[in-house]
């Protein structure tokens, strides 16, 4: 074993203390949940074979997270308490229902569940719904994002116990978006957020996903996301990653399309000093829809991956993906889009667009769209730039009186503001754009 | 108008200026006194829209001889947004989209850079939707043009109108349309001419760079002048248009052509 690998087993070892003890079946457990318990067994036993990744596997080739592994992590030992008013500014004035989790615990006393269960369904702790929703949770929980082989899935799957979990029952639309706010308050912890949705057929909902930091020191989130929608369903799937500059924030998204079901997210990364957000979209079934729509906007010594994996497995599925870096500093943004059209999978219409904007000399970005068509008869583009401000825009705004620096920082700020404007919850849409207002301007 | 004792707004003396170090300009001279209208016309590449940009001080075009005075001032050293503060405006022949940052913000940031410059109040967002709407009203344009980006999924005509709003919005001192008029219908056109028209007074100066005479059906400039091979060949009054109209630009080439031989 080299000593790279020594070192990596060290953390993972560091990561996973106290979820062994937890295994043990405590007094009074349900019987009930011996799948999840069997599902957390399984993650446990993946962690112990999978190793952490290096630039020399290729998924990673860009995003080297030695500085994660050199850091030591521990799980919570003491919770925090928060008051509501410690985290009242984080409130988003539509969501009146809201699940707030601390450092990876839920916090009953912080959530607030609105007018009919909020969906009318389930919105809930799953360590508190997991005995009496099994049936609806089973199919999902661990099947959407696999952990086998990522250990950062299988990591949190081990420590899997308090999860947001929301079920949107046949036929209903939520009349409110549901807003999950994972907060850190503490450095050195890591904690692994877990969201599953269903949104059985017919249904419509809006997920807010939201990480931010009430302190400005080193942790570690790892989150898993599933997101299952049934026939016809709708889903609007707002995350924003907003967590302190000197974070590590890893997170699988893992979303599966049923018949003529439509999916739309909108993911902005601001926050983290290493950030990895990998999102696999699949068709599993035909005529369904997704659009993914993406923004990093990134300064100083930041770095934010986005790996996304959009799969066309049945035949008239429709994709659009725009994903835009604004890269400032000595910030590295790398995108991986993946597009696969499965064999069979004909009349599939899929359009791919990474823009990119460097806003010093010494930004990088790596961008690589990746087509892999295996049918004949779809419909398939892809693009990528990479560039400064467009000359052209800024003599056009300083002919209007504009200052240089002015005109630079209006295009910076509706470059990103392109992707905000696509939220589809006002009042969030107003602050990140106030955001990326003031993230953009540069005196003159 | 052509008035007696007006002042002299714009003076270019002997300008030539290259792009990418290919001459376009190769000493133009021409004046405009406050109260005209001039119409710049001549065939595709005489360097017409190369001296509508030069003039807003677009960057990607060199001065290489000559001068430019502008209300006595040099204008060469004036940065684009100086110019536009001092009372010049462009309207382009490609009028920029820009997604992302919405007209009726645009449009304000516009013209309260400009009340600041010329001491004046700014408006704030209710204000000036009063204002624009007014102006808007003038140019037959639909309020919703406000709401969306700028110029983005605009129609040529739609860009083209937007250009004019914000001429009527600054109310410069010193007008110059590149082309306006191409691609209009004839709607468009009447109401471009109409903003035009009503900017016009004894204080102002309009430039009409255009390449048909059609456009001066409706704005009835003092002077027409034919630029050919970077430099104005002829001028004359709004006759010299329909002239132009009639016979092409052939006959002007081959005259100025012979002058050239000549001297």
């Amino acid at each position: 074993m080299t000593t790279d690998a020594v070192v990596a087993r060290g953390v993972l070892e560091n990561l996973l203390a106290g979820v062994l003890v937890d295994q043990a079946p405590a007094a009074g457990a349900t019987p009930k949940l011996a799948w999840l318990k069997a599902l957390r067994a399984e993650a446990v036993e993946r962690v112990g074979v999978l190793t952490v990744p290096t630039p020399r596997d290729e998924a990673w080739r860009f995003t080297d997270i030695s500085t994660l592994t050199g850091q030591s992590f521990h799980p919570l030992r003491t919770p925090t308490s928060l008051q509501a008013g410690d985290i009242e500014h984080f409130h988003i004035e539509e969501a009146t229902t809201r699940l707030v989790f601390v450092d990876g615990v839920h916090a009953p006393q912080l959530s607030s569940i609105g007018a009919d269960g909020g969906v009318g369904g389930v919105v809930s702790n799953l360590s508190a719904a997991a005995p009496t929703h099994a049936s609806a949770i089973q199919p999902h929980l661990g099947h959407h994002a696999r952990f086998r082989d990522n250990l950062f899935a299988a990591l949190n799957t081990a420590f899997l116990h308090d999860a947001a979990l929301i079920i949107v029952p046949r036929e209903t639309a939520a009349a409110e978006p549901v807003h999950l706010l994972f907060v850190s308050t503490q450095p050195d912890v890591a904690s692994h957020p877990r969201i599953l949705l269903v949104a059985e057929a017919g249904s419509a909902v809006t997920l807010i996903e939201d990480y931010v930091a009430l302190h400005e020191g080193a942790y570690f989130t790892n989150s898993v996301v599933e997101v299952a929608l049934g026939e016809n369903a709708k889903v609007e799937h707002v995350r924003v990653q907003r967590e302190s500059g000197q974070a590590f924030h890893i997170a699988s998204c893992a979303v599966s399309l049923a018949h003529a079901s439509r999916y739309h997210s909108v993911s902005v990364s601001l926050g983290a000093k290493i950030s990895r957000l990998g999102l696999d979209v699949l068709q599993t079934a035909e005529a369904t829809e997704c659009t993914l729509d993406g923004l990093a906007l990134i300064g100083a010594r930041q770095l934010a991956d986005t790996h996304t994996f959009i799969d066309h497995a049945k035949p008239h599925g429709v994709s659009r993906q725009l994903h835009k870096c604004i890269v400032d500093g000595a910030a590295h943004a790398v995108f991986n889009g993946r597009v696969m059209v499965r064999p069979g999978a004909q009349k599939t219409d899929s359009a791919q667009s990474s823009r990119n904007l460097l806003l010093s000399a010494k930004a990088v970005i790596d961008t690589l769209p990746q087509l892999e068509i295996f049918a004949d008869d779809v419909k398939c583009t892809h693009g990528a730039t990479v560039g400064q401000l467009d000359s052209e825009e800024v003599f056009y705004l300083r002919s209007r009186g504009l200052s240089e620096a002015a005109a630079r920082n209006l295009l910076t700020y509706a470059f990103g503001a392109e992707v905000i404007a696509r939220i589809p919850i006002a009042s969030l849409r107003r602050r990140l754009e106030q955001t990326v207002l003031e993230q953009t301007r540069r005196q003159p | 108008m052509i008035l007696q004792d007006s002042r002299p707004l714009l003076e270019v003396r002997g300008l030539c200026a290259t792009v990418n170090g290919t001459p376009i300009l190769k000493g133009l001279d021409f004046t405009v006194k406050s109260g005209e209208v001039h119409a710049i016309m001549g065939p595709n590449g005489s360097g017409k829209s190369t001296f509508a940009k030069v003039l807003a001080g677009h960057t990607a075009y060199q001065v290489t001889a000559g001068q430019v005075l502008y209300e006595g001032r040099n204008l060469l050293e004036m940065a684009p947004e100086e110019r536009a503060r001092a009372g010049i405006f462009l309207a382009f022949q490609y009028p920029i989209e820009i997604p992302g940052v919405g007209n009726s913000q645009f449009l304000r940031l516009a013209y309260n850079t400009l009340q600041a410059e010329r001491g004046k109040d700014e408006l704030d967002p209710l204000e000036f939707d009063d204002l624009v709407r007014e102006k808007m009203g003038l140019l037959e344009m639909n309020p919703e043009f406000l709401d969306r980006s700028v110029n983005e999924g605009f129609s040529g005509g739609e860009k083209k109108r937007n250009e004019i709003l914000q001429m009527a919005l600054l109310e410069p001192k010193l007008a110059i349309l590149d082309e306006t008029d191409s691609g209009l219908d004839i709607d468009a056109l009447r109401v471009v001419s109409k903003g035009v028209n009503h900017l016009a007074g004894k204080d102002n100066g309009i430039v009409l760079v255009t390449h048909y005479q059609r456009l001066l059906n409706y704005i009835v400039p003092d002077y027409v002048h034919v630029m050919d091979g970077g430099r104005i060949v002829r001028t004359g009054g709004s006759a010299l248009a329909l002239e132009l109209e009639e016979r092409g630009y052939d006959w002007i080439e081959a005259e100025a052509s012979a002058e050239g031989t000549l001297s």
